[in-house]
């Protein structure tokens, strides 16, 4: 894990005194709320429906124990006792009042962790593989680039006023589990002829015109990453549309000039901006990397694994789910769900960060991770520790076996707190999983992944969920679109959208109808995005409108 | 034809505590069925006027529509009645308050 230097601290001291003055220029009339939105947004801090939202950066998605006994602390003293962790591995605070939010700066500077750039047309926190650094499938560990790519954007002259927001998503592994191609700009680490490069994909995205990213080029590198991408982001920085913010993201960028325009712009800017780097952010990628050296795996007897697993089927169950191949043996990716049934999707109280942060440094060489679908992970947790871990969850309410199952649902937090939300997500994902709960059903039904918006702008990536839900305001009535088909790994794909939406009361029978449709169609193993494939639309519509049926007959 | 003017309520988030807040004749409360109740447009425009310079108290005014049961308001859209109670997955918003 990274820790800061006496420059990073010094920094963040600096722009948290800076903000604090500001907090009390806005407090004091001296400052309008005009001239206040933007510095308060540079600084991660919104005001929302029914009070002001902290959104806090996690960068890469990587905590501690220490910083996440933080995020706890700050939940307890200045929020309602929790945190919402989101779709791009943060955690937002939805109740502080704007005279403690410098104190919650200082307090989360303390670990070395801040709010900048979480908000405003900036970089933003740069996402990666929540596997990263145990996965088996991987090439490499991608934190230390992505920690390079959060020095190089944070506070980067040239990019502090560009047409929108940027967001850049890195993945180590062939398996895509970073949404790579629906980023500004996604990474790709691949291997040729015995070196490292990216794969560097371009103009991806969600919101009302989802796009699936383009690769600009299929081999960068790895010396030349920062002057490429410096060089992409200052021709869209140059060439993006600002009169238009629906029109601003480079994706739209991308898609008006074709790929192979903006690559000719970039090859010819990146002449320039590479005479620039003078090598030294490969030392400092060196540096960097010292911080994330692998932990010192353990061996030890399996015997209590086997043994709880052959003798406790709750146990079992929740292995079975929840675990993921690690590339040291004897050893687990754990993930926790947040997504028990009935509750929250991505929430998590003081007292159940308190003691992940504790199991991470019993028993995961003190690492945690946030997932871009709102879990939390503990990437290195020997098969031996795996029963003490399960039961110790278990009593917190978090040890719900359903990862990537149906009811493992990404949710925005849509109406509920969002200013910009068109209806709520919440309440339809607790419905839908309690639903599929009370049924029984979800482990039979297999790999599903529903990701539920609360507005166009897909916060919720329902555009790329197996069955997307996007919530709308039509005529004053909440009422659910649904798309099928999305796909968020590395075969990524905008879903199809089925037909009209359904109200609040129609929404989750429609979901029924459509899962019962799949058990119906698929064939033995066939998860249902290849059932969906192989029979297209048509069963799963039918299924949904049978009137139209009817009509046509 | 012109459009008929519909009662509405003046209505914001408080500067230091961001939540909903509403204007009365004499201030502002945070229970709209507090709020002072517009029926004539050249009065909510001039009070939204009133309202919006207050910048040092309250952030983003605007004019929100409301009906009215026994005299008293109550929102017309599910925004207005999520803003006047709070979320529904917790009771941690004005639902307190209002019991």
């Amino acid at each position: 894990m990274y820790s800061y230097s006496e420059f990073d601290s010094a920094f963040l001291a600096e722009r948290n005194a800076q903000f604090r003055a500001q907090v009390e220029r806005r407090i004091s009339g001296a400052l309008t709320e005009d001239e206040f939105k933007p510095l308060r947004l540079m600084n991660g801090l919104y005001l929302q429906l029914h009070a002001y939202m902290l959104r806090v950066a996690i960068p890469y998605g990587t905590l501690n124990s220490a910083k996440m006994r933080k995020l706890a602390e700050i939940g307890d003293r200045w929020d309602k006792g929790y945190g919402h962790f989101t779709t791009r591995q943060n955690i937002q605070y939805n109740w502080p009042a704007l005279k403690d939010v410098p104190d919650m700066l200082d307090a989360l500077a303390e670990v070395g962790m801040h709010a900048i750039q979480t908000s405003g047309n900036t970089i933003r926190n740069v996402t990666a593989d929540h596997f990263a650094g145990a996965a088996a499938d991987e090439i490499a560990d991608p934190r230390p680039v992505a920690e390079l790519l959060r020095q190089w954007s944070t506070d980067h002259p040239e990019f502090q006023f560009m047409p929108r927001k940027f967001k850049i998503a890195i993945t180590g592994s062939p398996n895509d589990r970073a949404v790579t191609k629906a980023h500004d700009i996604g990474l790709r680490m691949v291997a040729r002829d015995g070196a490292r490069g990216f794969e560097v994909i371009v103009g991806g995205g969600l919101g009302r015109t989802p796009m699936i990213g383009k690769v600009i080029n299929d081999f960068l590198p790895e010396a030349d990453l920062l002057p490429y991408l410096e060089a992409i982001v200052s021709v869209w920085n140059q060439i993006g549309r600002r009169d238009n913010k629906y029109k601003a993201r480079i994706k739209i960028t991308v898609h008006e000039h074709g790929i192979d325009e903006i690559r000719r712009l970039v090859e010819k800017r990146f002449v320039q901006t590479r005479a620039t780097f003078s090598g030294v952010d490969q030392q400092m990628l060196r540096e960097i990397e010292g911080h994330f050296a692998p932990p010192t795996f353990k061996t030890a007897s399996e015997a209590t694994f086997k043994a709880a697993y052959h003798t406790d089927p709750v146990f079992r169950s929740w292995a079975d789910t929840n675990l993921t191949a690690h590339k040291a043996n004897g050893y687990k990716i754990v993930s926790i769900s947040l997504k028990k049934h009935g509750e929250t999707p991505g929430d998590a109280t003081g007292d159940q960060m308190r003691l992940m942060a504790d199991l991470a440094e019993t028993y995961g060489h003190d690492e945690l991770r946030i997932s871009h679908e709102q879990n939390v992970i503990l990437p290195h947790v020997h098969v031996s520790d795996l029963p003490a871990l399960h039961a110790a969850l278990k009593d917190a309410g978090l040890a719900t076996a359903n990862i990537g199952l149906i009811s493992d649902i990404i949710a925005c937090p849509g109406m509920d707190y969002c200013a910009l939300a068109t209806a709520r997500s919440i309440p339809i994902a607790q419905e839908i999983a309690t639903r599929f709960d009370d049924l029984k059903r979800e482990h039979d039904i297999g790999q599903l992944k529903i990701k539920i918006s609360g507005c166009i702008n897909a916060c919720g990536h329902h555009h790329v969920g197996h069955i997307g839900i996007l919530g709308l305001d039509r005529a004053g009535v909440e009422n659910y679109q649904i798309t099928l088909g999305g796909d968020h790994t590395e075969t990524a794909a905008v879903g199809d959208r089925v037909g009209p939406g359904f109200s609040a009361d129609e929404i989750v029978p429609a979901v029924e109808r459509i899962v019962d449709t799949y058990l119906d169609l698929r064939s033995e193993g066939e998860p249902f995005l290849d059932t969906y494939k192989r029979t297209g639309m048509g069963p799963f519509k039918a299924a949904l409108y049978p009137e139209t049926k009817v009509a046509a007959e | 034809m012109p459009k008929i003017f519909t009662p509405k309520v003046v209505t914001a988030n408080h500067l230091l505590a961001g939540d909903v807040i509403y204007q009365t004749a004499t201030g502002w409360t945070r229970n709209l069925n507090e709020a002072e109740v517009l029926q004539d447009e050249a009065d909510a425009d001039l009070r939204l006027i009133e309202a919006s310079q207050q910048v040092d108290t309250v952030v983003g005014t605007y004019l929100a529509d409301v009906a009215l049961s026994d005299g008293v308001p109550i929102p017309t859209h599910f925004r207005e009645t999520f803003r006047a109670t709070g979320p529904s997955n917790y009771a941690h918003g004005k639902q307190v308050e209002l019991v």
